[in-house]
């Protein structure tokens, strides 16, 4: 993901309401794209945090924090870049599964560490929860068996925590590339 | 002792909290119970006849005195009907408070009658807007709905009540009535404060450039920093163009003045940037009007671009020092930045360009034919006479069009806030509403409107509340028969195929108009008229005047960069051919 298109802001808004429309509309309006959008309330019920993964081939990432940072309900943005960044999501997919391939997608399953959740005689329900791109890949693979229905959650995501003790205070003016270069 | 009170009562207190001293409105069933409370109060109410008229009347307040305009107007149509002003101001960052009835609390989202869901339709045309749904929200609301019009980059924000928390008959409007010590927005930090390290590093730049100019835009007026732009041009001895919203930003009678740029800007303010090695942008916006296309713009400047919004830094062009923050403080800044360096004599020797800016200014003057006797009048011609014989502190307000661009040529403006006009959005009928909003601003001072025959008649029934409120402002139509500028692009871009752009001379008689509305009328055919008929409407101070000028149809806006083209391309007088490229 490094360098691609897709980059993901962790937005800190407040919990009022039309604060979501006020955010797709100015998307929406300026032509930017949002390619996934999580949102629910924080630990302080006065906030809510919306993760929003955004397409910078649409506009400069710079110019979507500019102007979604003019909001007044917007109280904080932050990008996370991917390498610095936990990201997770969760899909929840109904696949056709007769009797005679049903043992080979409970072994992509297992293999995949997901769940089955609902059990019919042609089909079944799993859970799979990950890192975005292990989703991909388990969606790739059930594809052939016949997918009947399929919902992803787009991702969430929290920085990483740094393990290592900095010998200097990089906290202060710290950019994401310095910190990216810190990482690697 | 907290005192109790009802939302009503306590919305018209709030504005009173404020300092609003006039408020531009009409009434209706959800806002009923705020208009009860201005009874009693010492704000002044003017009663307009159209809500778009409110609108464009705060603006022109706003424009003319700095304060912010506050307008006031029931729900539904009318809050539909003020979309178009807010968007003006929003487009033009105009501090303006928009206060919206709306059907009680219990009836929203049931499509009860003169509902509409207000506060989603103006979400892309305000800076911020609030649905009021409790009484005791009120004063919080208000002081937080000045500060965020007023602050950062000011802009058009509305306050929607339902009727229910502001009807003393409702206990839902019972409220104890306090005024908050301040305001608490985390999420509203406008950056004022520029960078003392960028500050520097364009006062570096500037002290490097052989061929700088300023580019000063509408913030330079909102920063009210007209005084610190004037420092900053003298003490580099660097030459000023004001676009379209910062004329009057610096006064066209000085020496370093290159007037305004753009599609319509003259060839000096034009070709200077498009030739310069530093552009200086402050409070301006790269706004295509200005740039023409972009990829040809200015290709060999530097850029140094202030702007209370960052998110103006590098939308457009990408700064080489990008400066967020207050255009005062930051012009400030670099002017002590560049007494360190060395002030004055720190500059480079800059004659050969100087030489080059007079010898652009002598070759390419603005210019128009003078009428040969028996044809119409010029609308140059009026807009000269017009000129010459009122006070230099006169306001002028202009509607959207050829009229619009001969004025900001041909006036000259030498002192801040006496041009009030529609930029960003282009909202003809402006004029006549917005000159009524800068004299009741601005009582003291001369106001004329100059319009054309289109805009005139979309919102001219605005003359009516100035008559009856005697509020006496002139208006200069300059009446060619044409949608004028549409007519100038057909003629010059559509093959002279003139489709949709003819209005008549005659039809409707606005003399008769004018009179049936309470305002002296005139009618102006002929070259000797028009000054004893301006002399006249100055004499007039107890109602406004109307004057039409019988203009030339064929006239056209020179010089023109044509849609899409570089400004390296300007055509500069009919000579050069139609411009049909």
């Amino acid at each position: 993901m490094r360098g691609g298109k897709h980059h993901i802001l962790s937005v800190l808004v407040e919990n009022r309401p039309g604060v979501l429309t006020r955010i797709a509309g100015l998307f929406a309006r300026r032509g930017f794209n949002i390619y996934s959008l999580a949102v629910a309330p924080t630990d302080d019920e006065r906030f809510s945090r919306i993760t929003m993964v955004v397409d910078v081939q649409s506009a400069p990432l710079e110019q979507m924090v500019r102007q979604l940072d003019k909001l007044v309900n917007v109280i904080e943005i932050t990008e996370l870049a991917p390498d610095d960044a936990v990201a997770r999501e969760l899909l929840l997919v109904t696949v056709e599964a007769r009797p005679d391939v049903r043992g080979q997608i409970i072994e992509l399953v297992d293999v995949f560490e997901g769940r089955i959740l609902n059990v019919g005689w042609d089909e079944l329900m799993v859970s799979l929860e990950g890192d975005p791109t292990k989703l991909d890949d388990f969606e790739a693979l059930l594809r052939p068996y016949g997918i009947v229905s399929l919902q992803r959650t787009g991702r969430v995501a929290l920085p990483r925590i740094t393990r290592r003790v900095p010998l200097t205070d990089v906290s202060a003016g710290a950019d994401a590339e310095s910190a990216e270069a810190e990482a690697s | 002792m907290s005192q109790k009170m009802s939302g009503g009562q306590a919305l018209i207190k709030s504005l009173e909290m404020e300092g609003v001293d006039v408020i531009f409105g009409l009434p209706g069933g959800a806002i009923l119970p705020v208009y009860d409370p201005i009874i009693d109060s010492p704000i002044r109410h003017i009663l307009v006849r159209h809500e778009q008229g409110a609108g464009h009347m705060a603006e022109g307040y706003a424009h003319a005195t700095g304060r912010p305009g506050v307008a006031m107007v029931t729900s539904g149509p009318a809050a539909t009907n003020v979309v178009t002003p807010l968007c003006d101001a929003y487009m033009d960052s105009v501090p303006l408070v928009m206060i919206t009835g709306q059907v009680p609390l219990a009836a929203l989202g049931t499509d009860a009658f003169q509902e509409c869901d207000t506060t989603g339709i103006t979400i892309p045309v305000t800076k911020h807007n609030f649905l009021v749904t409790d009484a005791q929200d009120i004063p919080r609301i208000v002081r937080e709905a000045f500060h965020i019009a007023t602050t950062g980059r000011p802009g058009p924000v509305l306050i929607d009540v339902p009727k229910d928390i502001v009807d003393p008959k409702n206990p839902r409007s019972d409220m104890d009535w306090y005024w908050p010590e301040s305001v608490d927005l985390p999420g509203y930090r406008p950056q004022v404060d520029p960078d003392p390290q960028l500050l520097r590093a364009a006062a570096e730049l500037i002290v490097a450039a052989e061929r700088p100019v300023i580019y000063a835009g509408g913030g330079i007026l909102k920063a009210r920093a007209a005084e610190a732009l004037k420092d900053l041009a003298e003490l580099c001895g660097i030459h000023v163009v004001t676009t379209l919203m910062a004329r009057g930003a610096f006064p066209d009678d000085h020496e370093l003045a290159l007037g305004m740029p753009g599609m319509h800007g003259n060839y000096t303010a034009v070709t200077s940037m498009q030739q310069s090695d530093l552009l200086i942008a402050l409070g301006s916006r790269f706004d295509d009007r200005v740039t023409g296309k972009v990829g040809g713009f200015a290709p060999g400047a530097k850029v140094i671009h202030v702007d209370i919004d960052p998110a103006e830094l590098g939308k457009v062009r990408r700064p080489d020092v990008g400066i967020a923050g207050d255009v005062r403080l930051a012009i400030e800044g670099i002017l002590r930045e560049l007494h360190d360096l060395g002030g004055a004599t720190a500059q480079p020797d800059r004659t050969a360009w100087r030489q080059q800016i007079s010898g652009w200014q002598e070759k390419h003057p603005l210019t128009y034919q003078q009428s040969e006797p028996g044809e119409l009048l010029k609308p140059q011609f009026v807009l000269e006479t017009l000129r010459d014989n009122t006070p230099d502190d006169t306001i002028v307000a202009s509607g959207v069009g050829q009229h619009q661009m001969w004025t900001s040529q041909y006036w000259k403006f030498n002192h801040p806030y006496t041009w009030v006009n529609s930029g960003g959005l282009g909202t003809m009928g402006f004029s006549v509403p917005a000159a009524i909003g800068a004299k009741v601003g601005r009582p003291d001072r001369m106001v004329w409107a100059v319009d054309g025959d289109g805009c005139f008649q979309m919102t001219a029934q605005e003359l009516v509340t100035a008559a009856s409120e005697r509020i006496p402002v002139k208006i200069a139509i300059l009446n060619n028969a044409y949608l004028g500028m549409v007519r100038q692009w057909q003629e010059m871009f559509y093959e002279e195929r003139y489709s949709e752009v003819y209005l008549s001379p005659d039809l409707p008689d606005y003399k008769m108009w004018a009179e049936a509305m309470g305002c002296v009328g005139m009618r102006v055919e002929s070259p000797e008229e028009v000054l004893p008929a301006i002399e006249k409407a100055n004499a007039i101070d107890d109602r406004p005047v109307v004057i039409e000028f019988r203009t030339d149809a064929r006239e056209k806006v020179y010089p023109m960069v044509p849609a899409g083209a570089t400004n390296s391309e300007i055509i500069v007088d009919p000579s050069q051919g139609e411009g049909g490229r």
